[in-house]
């Protein structure tokens, strides 16, 4: 969509959006200024499949260790973010991640260098 | 710590594994009778585990070559080509090769495995992006541990997640290498080959397919996916093995890139290890002629396909997405899938059991790799025995489950 006076691209993001009902807002595309809170609630929703008794998932979960979550189905879930997030996150790179938090980082790190 | 206490995990899983009485990775064929049949624990036991596709490990023709070739040249070459040189057959079987699929140069490594790792950890280095499917065979990904290139995986057999990882790359620096496989060897589904290519041609990327599963089996003339999704020229590097189809050990990989022969001195899986035996390279020359002489062996390779595919389809087996050499037959879990592999053992049928980690998407599974020499009869006798063993287990959906409960019913 363009500005009809000026010719130049109009930029509709969500976060500008007014959402009233959450289930619209899960189905709406990932904001393009996502906050740190937004990647790790998303990291945390791919997690929670492996949560380990009751210990809740947090920053400092070192994803391989605290979860039951093994190698091949943690870079199934890096793949997804990749998509979610709009960012490729290389295999070495992953490897020296051990934590919620570090993964965030990566991510927040990949999207501001785009 | 121990040296073996780091798999003190795996330790455990393969006990359990071991403690249902046979072993799935250790089995012994006491003697291999035919590439159908051996004998297993004493008893004939039908092969439906072996990748030999076209069933030419006994093939009259291609042993005699083996035989007259070692009495002519000995058993072993005794070292590298770089280092002690190459025999005149080695030239002439890398000829062949290229010949056979319309290209310039063919490089033989030792294994399979050794030409994936060597060529994809030496095309691609520092700065240089290599893309691989998800469910890429472990050749693929050790070579991916061994090279500086920057590694990104995409969603097996989805070329839109291919095009978005090279979208993002945008105008980063760099040589861009796609890696993609003919069949997949746990599910025996097929890449969409015409689709990835178009989206590499769109990148500037470089494409090479791994025919492992697919050399003889796919294309007119057996040349592979490449061949039956009419892209040949557009893949830039095939590798491809000698011991599925071929009926022997080896690999290799062909391309038209002027400058290929560089791969000779700076391939390390190819120059520190020793050459392949004049046996099997000759061996391997007259499969090659079988393959290209008998393209009724590929008929008959489908025809089995559809045998097995569609009659364990209809008995309700959760199965690969589509017909191919491979039929993965899904199971629930890990340790239903080591039950059900031995009951069939017990039964006088040899498959493979496929679990995780070694299995796309932690799925356990049977799984059946089909040979053109099999009969109908023995096919149709494995159905009807894994129908038995899937009700037993209750694996079979509409199948009364067994249960063990007192009651009026």
């Amino acid at each position: 969509m363009s500005d009809p006076g000026t010719g130049e691209q109009l930029l509709r993001t969500a976060h500008q959006l007014i959402v009233e009902n959450d289930d619209i807002a899960n189905t709406l595309e990932l904001p393009r200024l996502a906050s740190r809170l937004d990647v790790i609630r998303e990291i945390c929703r791919h997690l929670a499949p492996y949560q380990a008794g009751e210990r809740p998932i947090v920053g400092a979960t070192v994803i391989a260790k605290d979860l039951t979550i093994d190698s091949l189905a943690i870079m199934d879930m890096v793949m997804e973010l990749e998509d979610s997030f709009d960012v490729s996150i290389p295999m070495n790179v992953v490897a020296e991640i051990h934590t919620v938090d570090q993964l965030a980082d990566t991510i927040l790190d990949l999207r501001a260098k785009r | 710590m121990g040296l073996f206490d780091r798999h003190a995990g795996l330790l455990e899983a393969y006990r359990d594994v071991r403690t249902t009485g046979a072993d799935p990775f250790q089995i012994r064929m006491e003697r291999v009778l035919s590439p159908t049949e051996a004998i297993i624990n004493g008893r004939k036991t039908l092969l439906v585990g072996t990748n030999n596709y076209f069933g030419l490990t006994f093939d009259p023709s291609c042993m005699e070559a083996a035989i007259e070739a070692i009495r002519a040249e000995g058993t072993g070459t005794t070292g590298s080509r770089i280092a002690n040189g190459s025999y005149s057959e080695h030239v002439l079987l890398e000829e062949e090769i290229a010949a056979f699929y319309g290209k310039k140069h063919c490089m033989v490594f030792t294994t399979g495995y050794q030409a994936n790792l060597g060529v994809i950890s030496t095309l691609v280095g520092q700065g240089d992006h290599l893309l691989i499917d998800a469910d890429s065979h472990a050749s693929i990904y050790d070579a991916c541990k061994m090279t500086q290139a920057e590694v990104v995986r995409f969603k097996h057999n989805d070329p839109s997640s291919l095009e978005s990882r090279l979208r993002r790359l945008g105008d980063k620096s760099g040589n861009r290498l796609v890696i993609l496989e003919g069949i997949y060897s746990m599910l025996g589904d097929s890449a969409p080959l015409r689709e990835f290519v178009d989206v590499c041609k769109k990148y500037g990327a470089y494409v090479l397919v791994d025919e492992a599963h697919s050399l003889g089996a796919l294309g007119e003339t057996g040349r592979g996916l490449c061949e039956s999704a009419g892209v040949l020229d557009d893949c830039h590097f095939i590798v491809g093995t000698f011991s599925k189809t071929l009926g022997a050990i080896g690999g290799y990989c062909v391309s038209n890139d002027p400058d290929f022969d560089i791969l000779r001195v700076t391939v390390r899986s190819y120059m520190f290890t020793a050459s392949l035996p004049p046996s099997i390279v000759a061996s391997v020359r007259q499969a090659l002629r079988v393959v290209q002489a008998r393209p009724e062996l590929r008929k008959q390779l489908w025809d089995n396909v559809a045998t097995l595919y569609d009659g364990l389809a209809a008995q309700g087996f959760k199965l690969g997405p589509e017909h191919g050499p491979v039929v993965g037959v899904h199971l629930p879990d890990r340790m239903l899938a080591i039950g059900f592999w031995r009951a069939m053992l017990d039964a006088g049928i040899y498959v493979n059991v496929a679990v995780p980690p070694a299995t796309p998407n932690g799925v356990s599974l049977l799984r059946c790799s089909v040979c053109a020499a099999h009969t109908p009869e023995q096919l149709q006798h494995m159905i009807e025995v894994m129908t038995g063993i899937g009700r037993q287990l209750g694996v079979l959906s509409g199948a009364p489950k067994l249960r063990v409960v007192a009651g009026s019913r």
